[in-house]
């Protein structure tokens, strides 16, 4: 099994693994470095990995897959595996951004579906993880269409490089797709001020603090959606509380309570 | 028990626990949560035994709020701890009791309707942070991996934070306010995977690998993480954890029912006037729920609704007044799942809602039993047709068959919830599936079509 130390050994710049050139990942061995170090054992470090790669690359290509198999000493027929697992790995080149509706029934209900269908249309015809445009080029778009985004109560929801736009109508929606393809960056509905996929794929690696990625943008917007306030909203307007809780410190009786098992 | 009866206490119709800092402004600040008590119950834990503090949450009652209900304090006490005294040996070094422990708190939150676990970490992050400091030190843990779903960058970004102010604070890392307790905690996004949700296919989404369920057993206490002895709760778990600390377990039940105690976040969607988060005592029905957001949306009547999300069965407007715990939910047929109550209206066509959620199953299905893999993908497309106004009469029968072949023989929980719209879909509302047949009786149409066979 690998280690951290191997990591370190490994970190040297420009190799070449099984005939893919690894200069393009030179610059990011320090925080390939850095994100092993965090788990207990290597392999966990996979996934964030692959985010890094995604920053870089913009999509998981070959040598970002020859990357990770250099870094944690596993084959790349290994990480391929992975990446190709999961939703958010790209495996062809995104645009500046990601732009993600939901379709799911909920959202599809109160309008997802014809926001989908709208913006496929302003987009020229393309589909499911196709772009608009030329990918690393200013504005170019690749949309899709995401299953549930936990985000219900604030139907229907998009996002672009999954900062969310909450509560949007066709008309809306297409205003941020003009607004993305003419290089401006719309404000988020909730959260930070838009950067592009690839910068939020550093986010995603692990790695808040950095400037590129805003550094701690983490006190942007509201502490919540006003509507996902209601009920907190309307218990404070009531004046309905949870009752007060004892003075005494907790209650420890260590009698014991039959519950049954759960449906799990 | 010394409960309170309904005569002698009733709380009020919401009980803001969890929610209660989300109207302060930067409510998420470390701030703000130590203005309102935050990490005070940590001081409290420390001078607990860990198996004191099992038995306290035990004893609360607190059940899982991650969709299956599991009591948490029973959970925590089937992790393996050496006995009073105990030391390894050459026998017992690779025992489970000698292994590092693991708490892993479950993010992923994708269950379609659920979006309680994602609001929860961006309004008020500390909660879930100081109940995984209390947790890890009630199971032993040095080291907690929060997995967050990837696609909800905000709600990632908040955490970290919050981990980065707690540590800082002295909160986390090194000797934890000089109990001697170190805990590491590190913030995982995930990569777009539902089935991440299922808690073994979590663990090894975590190690690194396709996100794919384990058979149990063994069971996650036993070998869970790196295969050594792991808890798996949700977000809403934990965050509940600091207040049973601080406030004890009677006060914890007096809300809630009897089995299924404590404050629950109901949240509400779809068609109704004030969609949102409503943290209401378990056993709140949804009638009372509709009167608090403000009815339905323009007065358009009610006519389906998901207790807990696409993977609980479908109720209807016969079901306002069950009472919204584990029991009451089951009793009447469903589950209580995630308390995400996604509200449609007579406008919304139930075979359409069902195909919605049957193509998100089949996009789900992480492709690891054939059950799961091959029946979601003959369902969808069988819908598919149905909605296209191509079905028969005997399609019905065969979504149904195929459903029974689905239900129970499951690698994993995924295979059940696929099974649920549809089957409680086709008992609610029979007549609606037909008559989009009732077209298709004509001799031209009885040219066997096979679904989704391209």
């Amino acid at each position: 099994m690998t280690s951290t130390e191997d990591v370190a050994r490994r970190s040297s710049t420009g190799r070449t693994v099984d005939e893919v050139d690894l200069s393009i990942f030179d610059g990011q061995r320090e925080r390939a470095a850095a994100i092993v170090a965090r788990y207990p054992q290597p392999r966990s470090a996979l996934l964030p990995l692959l985010h890094l790669v995604q920053h870089v690359e913009g999509h998981v290509g070959r040598a970002g897959v020859a990357f990770c198999a250099d870094v944690l000493d596993i084959t790349p027929a290994e990480v391929s595996a992975v990446a190709t697992f999961y939703t958010m790995y790209k495996r062809e080149p995104v645009g500046e951004h990601l732009v993600s509706v939901c379709t799911n029934t909920l959202c599809a209900a109160l309008g997802g579906d014809d926001i989908y269908a709208a913006v496929r249309e302003r987009l020229g015809g393309i589909g499911h993880e196709e772009t608009s445009g030329t990918p690393g080029e200013p504005g170019s778009l690749t949309i899709e269409h995401a299953e549930c985004l936990a985000a219900c109560d604030l139907a229907p929801v998009l996002t672009v490089d999954y900062e969310f736009f909450d509560r949007q109508t066709v008309d809306s929606a297409l205003e941020i797709l003009d607004a993305l393809q003419r290089g401006e960056k719309p404000h988020p509905t909730r959260g930070a001020p838009l950067t592009d996929f690839r910068s939020v794929e550093l986010l995603l690696a692990g790695f808040f603090d950095e400037p590129e990625v805003g550094g701690a943008a983490a006190n942007a917007g509201p502490s919540a959606d006003p509507s996902t306030l209601a009920g907190a909203r309307l218990a404070e307007e009531r004046g309905w509380t949870a009752p007060p809780m004892p003075e005494r410190g907790p209650d420890r009786t260590t009698e014991s309570t039959t519950l049954p098992g759960g449906a799990s | 028990m010394t409960e309170p009866g309904p005569e002698e206490y009733t709380p009020d119709p919401l009980t803001p626990v969890l929610t209660r800092r989300w109207l302060l402004p930067e409510s998420w600040t470390l701030r703000h949560y130590t203005e309102l008590g935050g990490y005070e119950a940590l001081d409290t834990a420390f001078a607990t035994d860990p198996a004191d503090l099992v038995s306290l949450v035990k004893d609360s009652g607190l059940r899982g709020r991650g969709g299956a209900g599991f009591p948490t304090g029973m959970k925590w006490s089937f992790i393996p701890q050496p006995k009073p005294g105990e030391e390894p040996t050459a026998a017992t070094k690779d025992a489970p009791q000698f292994k590092p422990k693991y708490l892993v708190i479950n993010a992923d939150e994708g269950e379609p309707g659920t979006c309680k676990d994602v609001p929860l970490m961006m309004a008020d992050p500390h909660s879930l942070i100081e109940g995984c400091i209390i947790t890890s030190y009630a199971i032993r843990a040095n080291f907690c991996a929060i997995y967050v779903r990837g696609e909800v960058v905000h709600a990632l970004r908040r955490l970290h934070w919050a981990v980065k102010e707690a540590y800082d604070a002295g909160h986390l890392g090194r000797d934890i306010h000089g109990s001697g307790f170190d805990l590491d905690i590190v913030v995982h996004a995930g990569a777009g995977a539902y089935i991440c949700g299922e808690e073994t296919a979590l663990l090894d989404s975590l190690e690194g690998r396709r996100g794919q369920p384990r058979l149990k057993p063994p069971f996650p206490a036993t070998a869970g993480l790196y295969a050594a002895p792991t808890v798996v709760n949700n977000v809403e778990t934990i965050a509940t954890v600091p207040s049973i600390v601080a406030g004890g377990k009677d006060w914890f039940r007096t809300m809630g029912r009897e089995r299924s105690p404590g404050p629950k976040i109901y949240s509400l969607s779809g068609h109704v006037e004030r969609p949102g988060q409503y943290e209401a005592p378990l056993g709140t029905t949804l009638r009372e729920l509709l009167e608090m957001a403000g009815g339905m949306k323009d007065g358009i009547p009610l006519k389906f609704w998901t207790p807990g999300g696409s993977s609980t069965p479908l109720f209807t407007a016969e079901h306002l007044d069950v009472p919204l715990d584990f029991e009451g939910a089951a009793e009447a047929g469903s589950m209580l799942g995630t308390t995400a109550l996604m509200i449609f209206n007579e406008t919304v066509s139930v075979p359409w809602a069902v195909m919605k959620w049957t193509e998100f199953y089949e996009h789900e299905s992480c492709g690891k039993c054939t059950p799961c893999r091959e029946g979601c993908y003959w369902l969808a497309g069988i819908l598919r047709r149905l909605t296209e106004g191509r079905g028969t009469e005997s399609d019905i029968d065969t979504l149904l068959d195929v459903c029974s072949n689905v239900l129970g023989r499951s690698f994993c929980a995924l295979g059940d919830g696929a099974v649920s719209p549809i089957t409680s879909g086709i008992k609610y509302f029979r007549q609606e599936f037909l008559d989009l047949c009732a077209d298709q009786q004509s001799p031209a149409s009885e040219t066997p079509v096979l679904a989704g066979a391209h």
